[in-house]
């Protein structure tokens, strides 16, 4: 029997700065890995916290980890020529077959851009596979945006909307909530296009209902959850939302299934 | 096979079980319980007939030898991790019909749910249960209503009367305890002879009724969400989860990290009971949690017992044994509640 819980230790090959808060760890790591699928983290003594894959390389994948807990505060200060250790991937991450000739939307709230940002990279380097690709993503403010470097790319490749919540006086670009910009969206056919949401509890309960307004059917919404994972193999029950396991079950779920989950 | 045989032999075959098996069986932890002067009865490793407490449930069930409260999943030196050692023997557990009902689910969680979990499955493929029976049936258990009262796929049966054993036994391995005792060929050191074990048909004895009943609601849904009576048991719970660690069926656990003050390089990780009911459960790094109330947490915990478990794997969690009954010291009782429940939909 395989022993699920050991974890490997994987290299860090390059640390990306996106604001003081918010690194991507590029890491070693060899196998089959999916958008949206996470990764249990973790460094001795501090315990583990599943961070979702923000990337994938030959052989390495990527985590957006944002500075907020126990586990990434250490990986922040001990990140330097240094190595973790790593065990997944887990979940069911995001199936790209459901987007391929589609008009895909992709909206993400902050880190949320990370699960999605596979899928986003994948469509903007292979803009035909889709009929049209739009990202809009939300941040706090001009300093809390993410993925900079890949936003510069997206830009040419598919449309963008980088909005932020507030910003200071003088700031050029959008300006508002995610859910400001779902009503302007423009459709050749309605019926087919698909949406993927993924951000905080709150930003996504608004920004489907703005979606469901549009006249989008729910099978053509995918949601993204988050939630406190020990195991993220079925077990420690932490992530259990009536019958579904989010571990296992998800994080990704089409939105037919993903609205009976309530806590 | 059925046998009967004197308790002073029932005694040596027990003596023979434990060169191979560590036996755990409902033993009196006497002045451990929660207030001063009280006894506990749990679990713990028995030598002899006497230890194990026959008339009375244990407070606690038998899950804590399948899946220790704080268990070590491996050791941390740098950049090693070490694997603790899993059982020496092979493990006996004296159990009743409920309990043996609750291996059923502890099974489908560590099992079967996704991953199979290495650490539960090297412990429990190396155990194998000795029913004890329910002449009459516990003063909290429903187990009658839960449909857990009767049961089949026990290993050994062991009942004591008087001066008298009677076994049923369907393991070949421990049956050929007895069987080369009571006069077969080969024969086992002498020393523990056993003598005089006549055979003859025994049936377990099953309680037939209880005092308590419960009726499961048919229609819970999400809707059952916004009911009152979880308001109701919210401001009376005080999230202290013992239903929860008593629960012979409840399988949540949470990792830790601990190192040693000697030398902060070395360190464990470990898993430990969790609640559902008991603050932080949901919180993610961050502080952001789910289910805030009691109230929500009574409701989910309620509902887990009773249909989203049953929605997931075609059967009811609960299994009727009562503790989480017993033990809560706001006095709030789970199968008052689910009988509440069934009330509230015949009265719409």
């Amino acid at each position: 029997m395989k022993n699920e819980y050991i974890p490997q230790l994987s290299r860090i090959r390059e640390v990306i700065r996106h604001t003081d808060l918010e690194y991507t760890f590029r890491m070693e790591f060899k196998g089959d890995v999916k958008p949206g699928q996470f990764f249990e983290i973790s460094i001795p003594k501090f315990g583990e916290a599943p961070i979702s894959v923000s990337g994938i390389g030959e052989d390495t994948v990527d985590f957006t980890i944002r500075r907020v807990g126990k586990v990434t505060n250490e990986i922040f200060e001990n990140y330097a020529g240094d190595q973790f250790f790593i065990r997944g991937p887990y979940g069911n991450g995001f199936d790209l077959e459901n987007y391929r000739g589609k008009e895909l939307v992709v909206i993400a709230g902050g880190t949320g851009l990370s699960p999605v940002r596979g899928v986003v990279d994948h469509f903007a380097h292979h803009p035909e596979e889709a009929v049209s690709t739009t990202l809009i993503a939300g941040f706090k403010s001009p300093k809390d945006v993410l993925f900079k470097d890949d936003f510069a790319f997206w830009k040419d490749q598919i449309s963008v909307i980088q909005t932020v919540d507030t910003a200071p006086e003088g700031y050029e670009g959008p300006v508002g909530m995610v859910t400001k910009y779902v009503p302007e969206l423009k459709f050749k056919d309605l019926s087919n296009a698909v949406f993927i949401c993924v951000g905080p509890p709150v930003m996504i309960k608004f920004t489907v209902m703005e979606i469901l307004k549009l006249g989008v059917a729910e099978e053509n919404i995918w949601v993204s959850h988050e939630r406190k994972m020990c195991c993220g193999l079925g077990k420690c029950g932490h992530c259990k939302i009536g019958s579904t396991y989010i571990c296992l079950d998800g994080p990704v779920f089409n939105y037919v299934d993903g609205k009976e989950l309530m806590d | 096979m059925g046998y009967q045989l004197a308790k002073t032999e029932a005694e040596k075959l027990l003596h023979q079980w434990t060169r191979q098996y560590d036996v755990f069986a409902p033993m009196r932890m006497e002045g451990e319980g929660c207030f001063s002067d009280t006894d506990i009865i749990r679990y713990g490793k028995v030598t002899k007939l006497d230890d194990i407490v026959w008339d009375q449930k244990s407070d606690y069930s038998f899950k804590e030898v399948l899946l220790a409260i704080n268990e070590t999943l491996f050791y941390f030196t740098e950049d090693q991790t070490t694997v603790p050692k899993g059982p020496e023997k092979d493990i006996l557990i004296f159990l009743r019909s409920c309990d043996l009902h609750g291996v059923k689910r502890l099974d489908e969680i560590y099992l079967r749910n996704g991953f199979e979990d290495f650490y539960y499955g090297r412990v429990r493929e190396r155990a194998k249960f000795i029913l004890m029976g329910c002449p009459k049936t516990c003063a909290s258990g429903f187990c009658v209503s839960m449909g857990t009262n009767r049961c089949e796929n026990y290993d050994a049966y062991l009942k004591l009367d008087g001066e008298w054993a009677y076994l049923d036994v369907r393991d070949e391995e421990l049956e050929g305890f007895l069987k080369c005792q009571a006069g077969g060929a080969e024969e086992k050191p002498a020393s523990g002879r056993i003598s005089a074990a006549a055979q003859l048909i025994v049936t377990p004895d099953f309680a037939e009724e209880n005092k308590e009943k419960v009726t499961l609601p048919k229609h819970l849904s999400n809707e059952s969400f916004t009911k009152e009576i979880w308001k109701e048991y919210g401001s009376r719970c005080i999230g202290c989860g013992r239903c929860n660690f008593v629960c012979p069926t409840c399988t949540c656990f949470t990792m830790q990290d601990i190192f040693y003050r000697d030398n902060p390089k070395v360190g464990e990780r470990r898993r430990v009971w969790a609640s559902c009911q008991v603050d932080g459960y949901t919180d993610m790094a961050g502080g952001h949690g789910y289910r805030k109330s009691q109230g929500d947490r009574m409701r989910f915990k309620v509902m887990h017992k009773i249909y989203d478990y049953e929605k997931r794997f075609g059967y009811p969690m609960c299994v009727g044994c009562g503790r989480c009954d017993d033990v809560c010291p706001e006095y709030i009782s789970y199968s008052n509640c689910v009988n509440r429940l069934a009330k509230e939909e015949s009265e719409v």
